[in-house]
């Protein structure tokens, strides 16, 4: 594996990534090819115009706001440490996984009491971002709303999209404040068969 | 039974030479016709009895709660077996091997295949083959082996065997039956994955249970000194051959099914025949050419149900489907009644302790460690391991049934001295693993807390955060640029729409063959058929529903009922009903569903990327993925501010747009690929997100799509009207000015918008683009004087773009 050898060598800190994100040495390399192809420009960052021009993306309803998950707030650009990092999130359940300093503050303190796998886990941690774009830990109706209008079609009116989030609020919402908790999130989502869903086979 | 009394005089007297000749005095009036028919009659009559039995012990459902259907239905056997032989003194009727494999067991392989979930199997092929085969072959080695270890040992005493009948023996009794785990798994419900592992090893094993049989049975006949390892060898060989032949018998069948399905329309009424008739017959030629015919008959169902459910008018699919459950059923019913009956019978019994004894136990131990050995092995490559619950649930169903009785019987008696012995094994451990592990399945699936099959959605959050998880993975392997099961999944979806639909599915069916238009059609007729009864339950037909039903009134408040349920303030929906009543709630309910089923966009991998030439009507996929689109150009829009994106900010864009509109459209139409531009873009991957991917796919598409100087699509403004109050405008969305744009990354887009108007309306939906004015989405922030102009403008309708009206 000369190729791979060369490759590595070319990015800073890999020993340390490998060692975070828990990517083989071939991976690695896979995703920096991937991550210099996007990158037309060379500068060894990537910009969201950038996630601009992988267009199957454009197809998809929520592709800005995951594009959106890979710049840290008040980032411009995502340097392949940071991309590196995002993308292991997703990779399947894998017991030595060391935990990812980058969840944000609430969902850390309940990682011991988890029921759920480390991925699923950073899997719902990562929806729940999206759907919380100001951060404040819920969603609010106004969030989720928003999210729907993204993912339902054109032809439903505002009427419905506001009665299905009210719905929706209504069943997941245990405390009553007409937003929706990180922990009322998780709990609505126990019956949802996740880890079936990984089929991002390549990023084991 | 009065029939059987009565049978067994004139069968005597048969013997005793009373034939049908006789001199007649006199006209009889009346003749019995015993001795011609009565072996139709009895054949009849024995389906009779079986499917009495099943109404008998319905009679009593907390007996059908624990013990499984297969298990009561073999005591009955025993019931009956003792009652014949009782009246006969011998067994005059057993399940011989000739009736099973050739007019009960087809009915339920085909049954199996057709009903398959082909997205389950075949997703999990791969995991299925290693337990079918190397599973069986442990099995058989190492209870052949076992046993023979134990009869040189001595633990059994004086019979007359040898390794190679061991092996066979083994071999025939290490197949899991398919018949005993629909049978029993069917009342357990577990989750689908470790269900399709069992089930499918347990028809696939087959291949390998018939080389298995025919070579250690050829093996026996040769002697053991022959052997040596060109028939070894040959053996090997003889597996692929009959494995892969058999599947390719299965899968030239179903390429004929379905091409005469493609031509029936005008024979509907037979039309479900032919399935039967072809399946069966896909059976038979396999088995004549000795190669697997359950293999055969299951590939035949696998591939041919989505095109024959397609091809046929709903009323002959309906028929398939019930007709085959029938066969499928009757088939198993009478199987297990007459295992059970060919067991009272004296002759066959032979006792031996210590073989039947350590039979059933290397079966259930090696059975164990198979599993657990063959899954730690998989475990390593699937992306789901397999928990150690789930495997042992996956050992536990190792059940064996009717096939290894059937083939135990086909033993010729000449080379297998101990056949007696082993038919009696046989029987016992069937009785065993159906009766014993079939009523303790439930408990233990139970105690054990196995994962059980997936319940429908219950909840829209549910259901939308579902769908949010396909849409992320989705992206999420998009920038990542590798696609893994997709992928292939992607290409054959491709292939098939390419090549197979057009071969075999007539042109109507490819059209609305089509997951959201069925389940929109299912919905509607589910509405209107919930809509008529709840009218007449009222005593009322007076409402009328007369169009789509997700436009539902909106326009009434709920009462107090309902106020802890639903605020008060917003608006819900309602159906249009005469008054609200408190089914209001449930309607309500499944109208939001309803809405949700229909409108969700559906995650990409279940789109159909389907190219029609002659396909004109916008097709719901493409609609909902050029909906998309838009959508996310325009949120694009506003935040891209790059001139490398070329993309200019909406205020330049109208000093363009007047000018250049009648030439854009003349653009437009020279661009003979471009709504192919998104079956294209699909077909593209990875490592060239650039426009390399487009071939110009056969630019016959229709331009009459376009008339006048609009680029207006007449199908989709019809759609905007009836959204829409306004006008439909001749607009050409704001990013349509730049063409000669840094191309690479934005022409698709480009050529797909050209085709779309989009009404600036729609854009006010938008504008709530960033709740907070600390986003920190970085295009926004990046932005922001622009963004707020470009929002603040988007809701009083001032933007440039109505300057073209």
């Amino acid at each position: 594996m000369g190729s791979t050898n060369s490759t590595l060598s070319k990015i800073p800190n890999v020993e340390e990534l490998m060692q975070e994100t828990g990517f083989t040495p071939a991976h690695i390399v896979r995703l920096y090819d991937r991550f210099e192809a996007l990158d037309k420009e060379k500068t060894g960052h990537l910009r969201p115009q950038d996630f601009g021009a992988i267009n199957r993306l454009a197809m998809n309803p929520i592709g800005d706001r995951i594009i959106g998950a890979f710049f840290s707030p008040g980032q411009e650009t995502v340097d392949f440490h940071s991309f590196v990092r995002i993308l292991a999130h997703f990779r399947p359940a894998d017991k030595k996984r060391p935990k990812d300093p980058s969840m944000p503050e609430p969902v850390n303190s309940r990682t011991s009491k988890l029921k759920y796998p480390p991925l699923v886990f950073s899997l719902i941690s990562v929806a729940f971002q999206l759907y919380d774009q100001d951060k404040d830990g819920k969603i609010s109706r106004a969030e989720l709303l928003q999210v729907l209008r993204s993912m339902l079609e054109m032809q439903v009116t505002e009427e419905q999209l506001e009665s299905i989030a009210d719905r929706t609020i209504q069943e997941a919402d245990l405390d009553k404040d007409d937003a929706i908790s990180f922990e009322e999130f998780r709990k609505s989502l126990e019956k949802v068969n996740i880890d079936h869903k990984m089929s991002i086979r390549f990023l084991r | 039974m009065v029939l059987l009394a009565i049978s067994r005089p004139s069968l005597a007297s048969e013997a005793t030479g009373n034939g049908t000749e006789h001199t007649i005095t006199t006209l009889p009036i009346v003749i019995w016709k015993w001795e011609e028919i009565h072996f139709p009659y009895l054949v009849a009559l024995w389906v009779l009895v079986s499917w009495l039995c099943k109404l008998v012990f319905q009679l009593n459902p907390c007996l059908t709660r624990v013990i499984p259907e297969s298990g009561l239905l073999i005591c009955i056997g025993w019931v009956l077996g003792g009652i014949i032989y009782g009246a006969d003194k011998v067994q005059t009727f057993r399940l011989q091997p000739f009736t099973f494999f050739f007019y009960l067991l087809p009915q339920i392989v085909l049954d199996a295949g057709y009903s398959m979930p082909n997205k389950l199997f075949f997703g999990n092929l791969g995991a299925i083959l290693v337990y079918a085969v190397i599973g069986t072959c442990w099995n058989a080695a190492t209870l052949g082996l076992a046993l023979w270890g134990c009869w040189l040992g001595g633990a059994m005493g004086n019979i007359d065997t040898g390794l190679l009948q061991l092996l066979l023996f083994g071999s025939l009794i290490a197949a899991v039956d398919p018949v005993a785990v629909i049978a029993v798994f069917e009342e357990v419900h577990v989750n689908e994955v470790l269900y399709i592992l069992v089930f499918g090893e347990s028809l696939l094993n087959d291949g390998v249970t018939v080389v298995l049989f025919n070579v250690f049975d050829a093996f026996v006949s040769l002697g053991g000194a022959q052997i040596d390892a060109v028939e070894i060898i040959k053996g090997i060989i003889s597996f692929f051959v009959v494995a892969v032949g058999g599947s390719l018998v299965g899968v030239v069948f179903a390429l004929l099914i379905s091409l005469l399905t493609r031509c029936t329309k005008n024979i509907q009424i037979i039309e479900p025949g032919f399935i039967f008739v072809l399946g069966y017959l896909s059976y038979l030629t396999a088995e004549m050419l000795s190669l697997s015919a359950i293999l055969s008959c299951t590939f035949c169902g696998v591939c041919c149900q989505k095109y024959i459910n397609a091809n046929m008018d709903e009323r002959s699919v309906s028929t398939v489907r019930s007709t085959m459950k029938v066969f499928a059923n009757g088939s198993e019913t009478i199987i297990f009644v007459f295992l059970g009956i060919s067991a009272i019978d004296p002759s066959i019994w032979v006792w031996n302790t210590a073989f039947i004894l350590l039979t059933l136990l290397f079966i259930f131990v090696f059975r164990f460690i198979g599993v657990f050995l063959l899954t730690w092995i998989l475990n390593q490559y699937r992306l789901v391991p397999l928990d150690f619950i789930d495997q042992l649930v996956m050992g536990y169903g190792g059940l064996r049934g009717a096939v290894a009785y059937g083939l135990v019987l086909l033993l010729d008696e000449n080379k297998y001295k101990e056949k007696k012995l082993m038919i009696s094994t046989t029987l016992i451990v069937v009785y065993f693993t159906v009766m014993l592990q079939g009523i303790t399945m439930k408990p233990l699936v139970t105690w054990l807390k196995v994962k059980r099959a997936a319940v429908s959605e219950r909840t829209l959050a549910e259901k939308i955060q579902n769908r949010t998880f396909d849409h992320m993975l989705v992206a999420i392997e998009d920038i990542s640029g590798q696609i893994g099961d997709n992928y292939m999944r992607d290409k054959w979806n491709n292939f098939e729409e390419k090549w197979l639909y057009w071969l075999l599915m007539t042109p109507i069916a490819r059209k609305s063959c089509d997951p959201i238009f069925n389940i929109f059609h299912k919905l509607n007729i589910k509405d209107a058929t919930s809509y008529v009864k709840e009218g007449e339950r009222r005593g009322s037909l007076a409402f009328v529903r007369n169009e789509n039903k997700a436009d539902v009134d909106f326009n009434k408040k709920f009462g107090a009922d309902f106020s802890e349920m639903i605020r008060d303030s917003v608006p819900s929906v309602c159906l249009d009903m005469h008054e609200q009543d408190l089914k209001m709630r449930e309607s309500e309910d499944f109208d939001a569903h309803h809405l949700l089923q229909q409108h969700l966009y559906k995650g990409r991998k279940q789109h159909r990327h389907r190219y029609s030439r002659k396909q004109l009507e916008v097709n719901k996929d493409e609609h909902e993925v050029q909906e998309i689109f838009q959508r996310t150009m325009r949120s694009r829009l506003e935040s891209f501010k790059s001139a490398k994106m070329g993309v200019a900010p909406p205020k330049k864009i109208s000093k363009h747009l007047k000018k250049d509109q009648p030439q854009k459209v003349r653009e437009a139409c020279t661009f003979s690929s471009f709504p192919l531009v998104f079956i294209t873009i699909f077909l593209e991957f990875s490592e060239g997100d650039s426009a390399s991917g487009y071939e110009a796919a056969g630019g016959s598409f229709p331009m009459r799509a376009y008339r006048g100087a609009g680029i207006v699509n007449p199908a989709f403004m019809a759609e905007m009207d009836t959204m829409d109050p306004m006008p439909p405008m001749q607009q050409i969305p704001s990013w349509l000015a730049e063409t000669e744009v840094d191309s690479s990354n934005m022409v698709p887009s480009q050529r797909a918008q050209l085709r779309l108007p989009w009404t600036p309306s729609n854009l006010r939906r938008l504008a709530p683009l960033c709740l907070s004015t600390h986003s920190n989405d970085s295009f926004l922030l990046a932005d922001s004087p622009a963004t707020q102009e470009g929002i603040s403008d988007l809701p009083d309708k001032t933007n440039p773009l109505k300057q073209l009206t």
